[in-house]
């Protein structure tokens, strides 16, 4: 009897777990389904808000309603660079929940894994942030509206050369973004005149800068080329460069719109006062569309971060899908929408931005800018900018 | 463990036998899996990827669960497994079930090689030392970019059909059995191992390590064994989830999947065989449909599940059930 009593016992659990995983849900009409994968959880949970929160104020500013197409945004949680895990979530949000297109995206590992799932079950994939070069090589499907590292640094490495800064050290990360970054902002700036004095690449997770720094110190170049990802490492970074005099001894620091990202900023305090880097968005972009997208924003989240680079790109993100929905009589047919995308123009509140039709890659504008405080606040202000800039790493 | 609610067997290999009998409930937990691939055709990605976990928990298991040994560094075999068939497929040689033995070998070896230390310590020092052997294969892997990827990941890594026929899938049809089948015949393996004398000596050390040298085990042996067939287990596991992805992230390595898959097996049940199974469905089908509903949130789900078990079914899930089936039981005596 106690046998099969059990067994009894354990059947229904089984049977309990069965009905857990089968809620699944029955739409009444058919919206148009849109899968949003990011690391809603986990250390990079802060950038998947941002991003989360650029979609909301998308559809918060134009209606849930396309062409007469309900919107649904199916959200997803990587908790990181997880690529097995990505990879899943967009084959059951292809298989499973029938969506239309996938979107968002914050590493450039999760991007590679997801691209031969578009590829074979015929989806666009619009990148709203992962940027490193080599991605939309890897499916037909996928338009990129973020930016590239060799996009953004190259330009730097120009007005560098041209602006009394001759000797530089690179520091980067050491992994693909930091391998663009150095490599194209080196051929940059060394095809301008510019001489590279010692370069190194810092493990990605939790890196000690002091020794780094130390040996910069020593070495005295004029400035320092750094690309760090967005968040607490440029502030670590800024941290050991006060605590070792690197700054007082005059050496500058410039480096992709990472190191001084508008959602940190306010946080490095006035040291980062004076640092030079180049991007694609800046907070303080003088515009209508920029100015009306930092209202709509801080009114959807009054205690919200401030709008960053990620953010413009979901934003950004959101308006093709949208606007490649109305194009399409409220259909999202993956060939149209791709063909639609690749002549894309628009005025977006980073600036202008195209799609290259031969890369399905962004073209913008480039800025160089300097933190300055401005009523108040430490923010980026450009005073530079390069128009059109396509990705030079394809 | 149902056996031993029965009254004691003559001999050690009579008891061994009756216990080594396959049960019914087995059976249709088998042909469940089985049912699987027509009652939830969305899940199989899911599906899949619990069926290679559960086995990764099952090598723990044989470990953790029958031999005592604690190991807090698991992933270090699993991660290996996964890079060993991981770059073999990139460098030509696709073929998954060849590449999967491979991997599966070359994790034994490095289980082989490292056994040593393990049979010299107990306790929390064995803890640090298998977790400080993941850390150093996790940090080696992350230092050769040129062979791993690093950060990036390894890309460009290409399967073959199985037998040259079964291609794997956006449904994940091809990626579910391949995986059930291999958990199946490492399970048969496993459930052989802990029938056996080999396994009753295992269960010996465990639960008294002074003794059973006393009565003539050689422990160091044993171990040694053992750890070798639970490292190649969790190297197949790591083959597994290298093939049907298609990608091996750094991640494999980390230390979040060796703690992870401890809580697996906790949660599930030690020492049971099935505990790292049940876990693996119970944790994976608990976190899919929460971090559905609450993408931000679910850690906090996962969180209460965690405590209540702990408070509510010691033992884990397997344990919870005995324990409620003993107490309807002890009810229903008394109500005769």
């Amino acid at each position: 009897m106690f046998i099969k009593r059990t067994n009894a016992g354990r059947a229904a659990a089984l049977a309990i777990l069965g009905l857990l995983s089968a809620t699944g849900v029955a739409p009444a009409q058919e919206p148009l389904k849109i899968g949003l994968i990011l690391p809603y959880s986990g250390p990079f949970a802060d950038l998947a808000a941002q991003m989360d929160y650029g979609v909301q104020v998308y559809v918060k500013q134009h209606g849930d309603i396309v062409a007469g197409r309900k919107i649904e945004i199916l959200k997803r949680d990587t908790g990181g660079p997880n690529p097995d895990i990505a990879k899943r979530l967009a084959q059951e949000l292809i298989v499973r929940d029938k969506v239309d297109l996938i979107t968002g995206v914050l590493f450039t590992p999760n991007a590679m894994a997801i691209a031969p799932v578009v590829t074979e079950a015929k989806k666009p994939f619009v990148i709203m942030n992962a940027a490193t070069s080599v991605i939309t090589t890897r499916s037909p499907y996928i338009v990129r509206l973020s930016f590239t590292l060799p996009q953004v640094v190259s330009p730097l490495g120009g007005w560098a050369a041209k602006n009394g800064i001759k000797k530089v050290y690179t520091l980067v990360s050491d992994y693909g973004p930091g391998h663009d970054s150095e490599i194209f902002f080196k051929k940059a700036f060394t095809e301008a005149g510019g001489q590279i004095v010692g370069e190194v690449r810092v493990p990605l997770r939790n890196p000690d800068f002091t020794p780094y720094v130390q040996r910069i110190k020593d070495i005295k170049p004029d400035a320092v080329f750094v690309f760090l990802p967005s968040g607490e490492q440029p502030v670590t970074l800024l941290k050991s460069a006060v605590e070792k005099g690197l700054l007082a001894d005059g050496i500058r620091l410039i480096g992709s719109g990472d190191l001084t990202e508008d959602g940190v900023l306010e946080g490095m305090g006035d040291p980062a006062l004076g640092v030079i880097t180049s991007g694609h968005y800046s907070y303080a972009h003088e515009s209508p569309e920029n100015a009306a997208f930092i209202k709509a924003f801080e009114a959807t989240f009054p205690n919200g971060p401030r709008p960053n680079l990620t953010a413009i790109g979901a934003y950004d993100g959101m308006a093709v899908i949208y606007a490649a929905i109305k194009a399409q009589n409220g259909k999202l047919d993956a060939d149209q929408t791709i063909d639609f995308l690749k002549t894309y123009k628009a005025m977006s509140p980073r600036g202008p931005i195209e799609i290259d039709p031969e890369t399905r890659d962004i073209v913008q504008t480039i800025y160089i800018r300097k933190v300055e405080r401005k009523a108040g606040k430490l923010v980026n202000v450009e005073f530079e900018s390069y128009p059109k800039v396509k990705d030079p790493g394809k | 463990m149902f056996a031993f609610a029965k009254p004691a067997l003559a001999t050690p290999a009579d008891r061994l036998i009756a216990a080594a009998r396959w049960r019914w409930y087995e059976t249709a937990f088998w042909l469940g899996t089985l049912l699987v691939l027509f009652a939830f055709p969305g899940y199989l990605q899911l599906a899949s990827q619990i069926a290679i976990v559960g086995l990764f928990a099952l090598s723990l298991d044989l470990l953790m669960g029958y031999a005592g040994i604690i190991s807090l560094g698991h992933a270090a075999f699993f991660g290996f497994g996964a890079y060993v068939a991981g770059i073999i497929a990139k460098y030509g040689w696709g073929e998954p079930l060849s590449g999967m033995v491979i991997a599966g070998l070359s994790a034994g070896l490095l289980g082989l090689i490292v056994s040593p230390i393990i049979t010299r310590l107990h306790g929390i020092a064995l803890l640090m030392v298998t977790m400080g052997l993941c850390v150093l294969l996790f940090e080696a892997a992350n230092r050769a970019v040129w062979l791993t990827g690093g950060d990036d990941g390894l890309q460009g890594v290409e399967i073959w059909p199985i037998f040259g026929t079964f291609t794997f899938d956006l449904l994940g049809r091809t990626a579910y059995l391949y995986a059930l089948i291999v958990l199946f015949l490492m399970f048969l393996v496993a459930r052989r191992i802990v029938h056996s004398p080999f396994g009753l000596s295992l269960q010996a050390m465990r639960d008294n390590p002074r003794r059973a040298p006393a009565i003539g085990t050689d422990m160091g042996e044993r171990v040694r064994i053992v750890y070798t067939i639970s490292a190649a287990m969790a190297g197949v596991a790591g083959a597994l989830i290298a093939q049907t992805t298609q990608f091996v992230a750094l991640e494999v390595l980390s230390f979040q999947r060796s703690a992870e898959i401890m809580i697996i097996l906790i949660l599930g049940g030690t020492g049971r065989l099935f505990g790292g199974l049940i876990g693996a469905a119970v944790f994976m089908i608990a976190r899919d449909q929460l971090a559905t509903s609450y993408p931000q949130y679910w850690y906090l789900g996962i969180g209460a599940l965690l405590v209540a078990v702990v408070m509510f079914a010691r033992g884990g899930v397997m344990g919870g059930f005995d324990r409620l089936v003993r107490w309807w039981r002890a009810r229903a005596g008394a109500g005769r």
